[in-house]
Formats: structure tokens, sequence, C-alpha cells
């Protein structure tokens, strides 16, 4: 049975061939949507319309309103897929596409609404019973008294947060009693000129913990269910380097514990779609960050151990359709490591457009590479840096890491400075190896 | 007149049962059609070689294509006379005409002035006036009525005085 006859992909790159081969294996017909500079897109090409919506930058293309959903009136696709980043979380887009009669795939607009405010979210979860970061529980006000008898309650160091950031933006720690005043001014300057928003609100700064997030996708029938947890504690600036699942030491006990929290969350919430519950874990404890009302990048390495297709399931979802599979279908099979290629200088970690030379994508069994790459494909500079993700999966932790380390050195990727021989020596790494480090793990590392 | 009243406008049209409106207001006028539902294009609809639109090329040959039309474009080569070509700044629909019992605003062979109304295109019920930004002939039409067109596809070749 058909989910949509039509889909508009509102997205590029990687994550736009990656929905444009889940409808194609569907029978899905596919609207590929994309800027000037990215005519030569490999879905582009591989899609059954096209239709350029703007210029290079993102914000008169894939930022974009009014063109993609005129871009939808015009092809007559049923269903838009926002991918992530872009509008993916953008709740007035989604309300708009549903307004002009379409399907947004993902959650209702209000849920993304709720989600994409940290405070809201925050409120939300904890009354739904899930464990949160000791906090300010709300934002804070202009009363200095106040700010310093929570900070205190809560105890130093305190994380400065902006209800609108999200994702490491719009943060700042306080060590000391001293700074904390100024620094609650600084963060609301900076997210009233980032993020249109200068509401802030405060929580215990975790020390050393990991980054563990709880994928779960949820139909309009009342059906949530969780794929288990990631590790995307490798990290650079708040940005995922290295992912895996599941997590090393996390014991099934606690998966199903956790897990069972943030499905009956989802229910309480009424949230359709893929989504990922943000955790910090510290002491064997789990504290709720934030909610991600979208598909991750990092979405293969659950697909490599549940074996299954994460965006078919969001594209039945979003079309009425009873999940595929219930939670007891959900059976922990192996372990998964992603690396994110990125088109960027190595020491500097600055994005570096070219054009790919050569490409050799690394294969063999638990090899996975989601890619939209080729030889001669011109990378725009307009945009992310990432040009691919290399995933690995093994029946064990050990034998994923060995297939990734095969598979990074038989990987061919000429005419582009880029990370890979950073994820050879990180794959080499005796701390990694062992597993389980904490969030500052790797700027420490690359500090040495 | 305001995108409040015209928006008021388009609503009263869908309420009711008439095809058009039009209203007048000093200098300044507005009509509305109501637009008749075209059939979805289930054969891929054919488009002149040099012109890139909403593509509908097979998988795979739909990337040709579109490198090769903005080749030929670039080149100035078969099957474009010499001269400036006007780009569509959106997506959307083409209407020739301000109606379909008017005469097109432009016919290959006349010429425009800057500020001349080239065309319309629609998107989500509003019809923006595309305005010429030179004057000149117009040696090619390239696109046709209730044709859709995408951001950057040539609509007009225009031949500037």
């Amino acid at each position: 049975m058909a989910a949509f006859k039509k889909i508009l992909i509102a997205n590029r790159g990687e994550i736009a061939l990656r929905v444009l081969r889940a409808c194609q294996a569907m029978e899905i017909r596919t609207v590929a949507v994309h800027s000037t500079v990215d005519r030569n897109l490999k879905h582009v090409g591989m899609a059954d319309e096209s239709v350029c919506i703007g210029p290079a930058p993102a914000g008169q293309s894939y930022l974009n309103v009014p063109a993609i959903i005129a871009a939808m009136e015009v092809t007559d696709a049923e269903a838009v897929h926002p991918g992530y980043g872009f509008l993916a979380e953008n709740a007035d887009f989604a309300e708009r596409v549903e307004q002009s009669g379409f399907t947004f795939i993902g959650p209702r607009a209000e849920t993304i609404r709720l989600m994409g405010d940290k405070v809201s979210a925050i409120n939300a979860m904890r009354q739904a019973g899930v464990p949160c970061v000791p906090g300010s529980n709300g934002p804070l006000d202009g009363d200095s008294k106040r700010s310093a008898r929570l900070a205190a309650e809560i105890g130093f160091p305190v994380l400065i947060k902006a209800a609108a950031g999200g994702g490491g933006r719009g943060m700042r720690v306080v060590e000391d009693p001293d700074d904390l005043i100024k620094s609650i001014a600084l963060t609301r300057q900076e997210a009233a000129s980032g993020f249109g928003d200068d509401t802030v609100y405060m929580e215990k700064f975790l020390t050393n913990p990991r980054h563990i997030e709880i994928q779960v996708l949820a139909d309009a029938h009342g059906n949530a269910v969780h794929l288990g947890e990631r590790d995307c504690s490798m990290q650079r600036r708040h940005q995922k380097v290295i992912e895996e699942a599941p997590a090393p030491g996390i014991t099934p006990e606690q998966r199903e514990h956790i897990g069972t929290i943030c499905t009956d969350a989802c229910r309480r919430i009424g949230y359709q779609g893929a989504g990922t519950f943000e955790f910090l874990f510290e002491d064997g404890q789990f504290y709720f960050i934030e909610m991600n009302t979208r598909i991750q990048v990092e979405h293969p390495v659950t697909e490599c151990i549940t074996g299954l297709d994460l965006i078919r399931a969001q594209i039945l979802a979003a079309a009425g359709q009873p999940l595929p599979f219930d939670q007891a279908d959900v059976i922990i099979n192996g372990h998964a490591i992603e690396c994110r290629i990125n088109a960027e200088d190595p020491e500097k970690f600055i994005p570096q457009p070219g054009q790919v030379d050569s490409f050799h994508a690394p294969g063999g069994p638990g090899i996975r590479v989601d890619s939209h790459i080729y030889d001669g494909y011109t990378i725009p500079s307009n945009y992310d840096s990432m040009i691919g993700k290399l995933i690995a999966h093994g029946e064990t932790r050990e034998a994923a890491l060995a297939r990734m380390r095969v598979a990074l050195d038989e990987m061919v990727l000429g005419g582009v400075v880029n990370n890979v021989a950073l994820h050879q020596r990180l794959l080499r790494d005796s701390g990694f190896i062992e597993g389980g480090t904490n969030i500052h793990y790797l700027e420490k590392l690359l500090k040495l | 007149m305001d995108l409040r009243k015209i928006k008021k406008l388009i609503e009263l049209l869908e309420e009711s049962e008439l095809a058009e409106i039009e209203i007048h207001e000093g200098e300044e006028s507005v009509r509305l059609i109501r637009s008749h539902p075209q059939p979805a294009p289930s054969q891929m609809v054919q488009l002149p070689a040099a012109a890139p639109g909403p593509s509908g090329a097979p998988a795979g040959a739909s990337s040709e294509s579109s490198e090769s039309s903005r080749s030929s474009e670039e080149e100035g080569a078969p099957g474009l006379p010499d001269g400036d070509i006007v780009r569509s700044p959106m997506v959307g629909t083409f209407y020739s005409a301000p109606n379909p019992d008017s005469p097109a605003f432009v016919k290959e062979g006349g010429t425009v002035s800057v500020g001349d109304t080239l065309c319309l295109i629609e998107a989500m019920k509003m019809f923006n006036q595309i305005e010429s930004e030179l004057a000149g002939k117009v040696l090619r039409v390239l696109v046709e009525d209730g044709q859709p067109v995408e951001f950057d596809e040539p609509l007009f070749v225009i031949q500037r005085d």
C-alpha cells in the first residue's frame, strides 16, 4: 500500500539522497528541490522531478518557505520530508505546509514548538517524569539576587543556556560566583542576536558527562517505541565527530528503563514521527537536556543494530499508518560506529570546498557509506562541510572498530581536504578504544 | 493596494461562486481569477530543450539534460537568439496574460519598456507581476501559459535597445 504518491525532499546532500532512496524503494515518486549551485547533486539527478527554488544562500533557497510550498503546488507533491537542519524543526514551516493542504513528515507543529523552546521542553519532560538536569526550572529574570540564590542551590559550576538555542549554541559556563551576573547578561545578548530571543535559564554544569541519546518512533495511533541509545560523546565544539550504538557500558536494564520513560513521554505529549531524547549521563544517571524533533544525522548506527529503516517508518507514520514494528521487534544486534566525513582542514577544522577528483567508497560486510559525492562532484561553499558518513557494524564493538579501520584506510577521497586522517587516528586511540569517554575527551585529545 | 486587502479579496472569491473579482481603487486595480484545477501532468511536461524546468526526465537522464541545457543558455547556443535572458525570480505557475480572455502581456516581436509587466507567476494563490528591467524587443517567449516554472528558469529573450 503506497503511503504517498509523491514526496518533496526539502533538503540537500547526503540526507536528501537517503530520503530519496527510501522513497524509491517504497515506489513513492520524488521531487528534489535545490538551489542554483546544487543542480548536480546526486539525488537531484535521480529524482522524478526537480525544481530550482532559489540562489545559493540557504535563506533564499532551502529556508525559503514560500518557494518550497510553491514547488509542492506545481508538482502536486503530497508530503514533504524536511531531513535534518534547515526547516526540519521550524514549527511555522510545518504549520504552513499543513495549512496549504500537504503533509509535513514529522511531528505536529505544536510539538515542534514545545520542544524548540528548551525551557518549555524541560518543563514538559519534568511533568512527564523524565529526569532532568537540576536547574532553574524556568527562565531567569532580572533579579540578580534570585539568580545568585538559584546558582547557590544548584551548586557551581553552572551553565547559562539560551531557551531558543540548542545543539550546543548559546551556552556559557560559570565557575566563579563573581562572574554570574555578567555571564547571564552576556548570554542574553548573544541569545537575542543569535536566536531573536533573550530568554535564558540555568542548569547544573555536569563536569564529565557522556552524551547518550534515545531514538524513538511514534505514529498517530498512540504507538511509541524506542530503538535504544546512541553514544555521541566524541564531540568537538558541540559538533559530533563519531557516534556509536549501543553506548558502551549501558545495560539492557538501563536501556529498558530510560527507553520506557521516553516512550511514555511520547504518548503523553502526542508525539508523532521520529525523535531523539538527548541526555547527559553521569555517575549512572540520565539527565534530559533537549529533544530533537527530527531524524538525526547519526540515525544509521541505530538502523544497523536494529535492522530497521527509520526513514521508511517516518514516511509510514506520517501517512497515518501504524508503525511497521512494535517494541518486541526491536532487538539490538551487535555494535555500530559512524564517522562523519567532512571537507575541512584537518588542523583548523575550517570548511574547505573543492572538487572531488577521485572517490572510492569502502565496502564489504558491515560497511555502509551514506554520501552524495561522486567523482567530479564540486562541493559548494554555501553549506556545511559534511560530505558523507562512514558506518561500520560488527558483532561486537571490537569487530566494528576493526572494520572501521579497514574502511577508513580503504576509502579514497581525492581533491578535497578532509578529516579521514583524524578518524584514522581516533580509531587507534586507546581511550576511544576502551570506550565510555566523556564529552570533553576529544577536545582534550586534540589539544595534545 | 496592500496585501491584506488582496488576501481578503481572495477569501471572498473562494467563499463565493464567482469566477473573477476585479476591483478598482483610484488608479490601482486588482483582478483575481479562480484558478481552474490544472490536471496534474501525469505525463512529464515536454520542455523546450533550452529551458531546464521542473524536470520530468527519467532517473539518471535529468542531470544530463539540465547540464546540457545550462551550457546551451550560457553559450547562447542553438535554440536561443542572442539577447538578455529574463529568468524567473520565483517558483510558481507562469501566466502569459492577465486573464484567459485577454491578450498576452507581451508577444514575440513586440517591444517592452522598463517596468512593463511581462507575465504573472502564481504561487500559493498569489499572483505576482513580473516586470521588465529592460527596454527592448521581445525575441522569444520560452514558456507556455500555465506552465510550472522554477527559480532562474529562462522566460523571455529580450534584445536590449
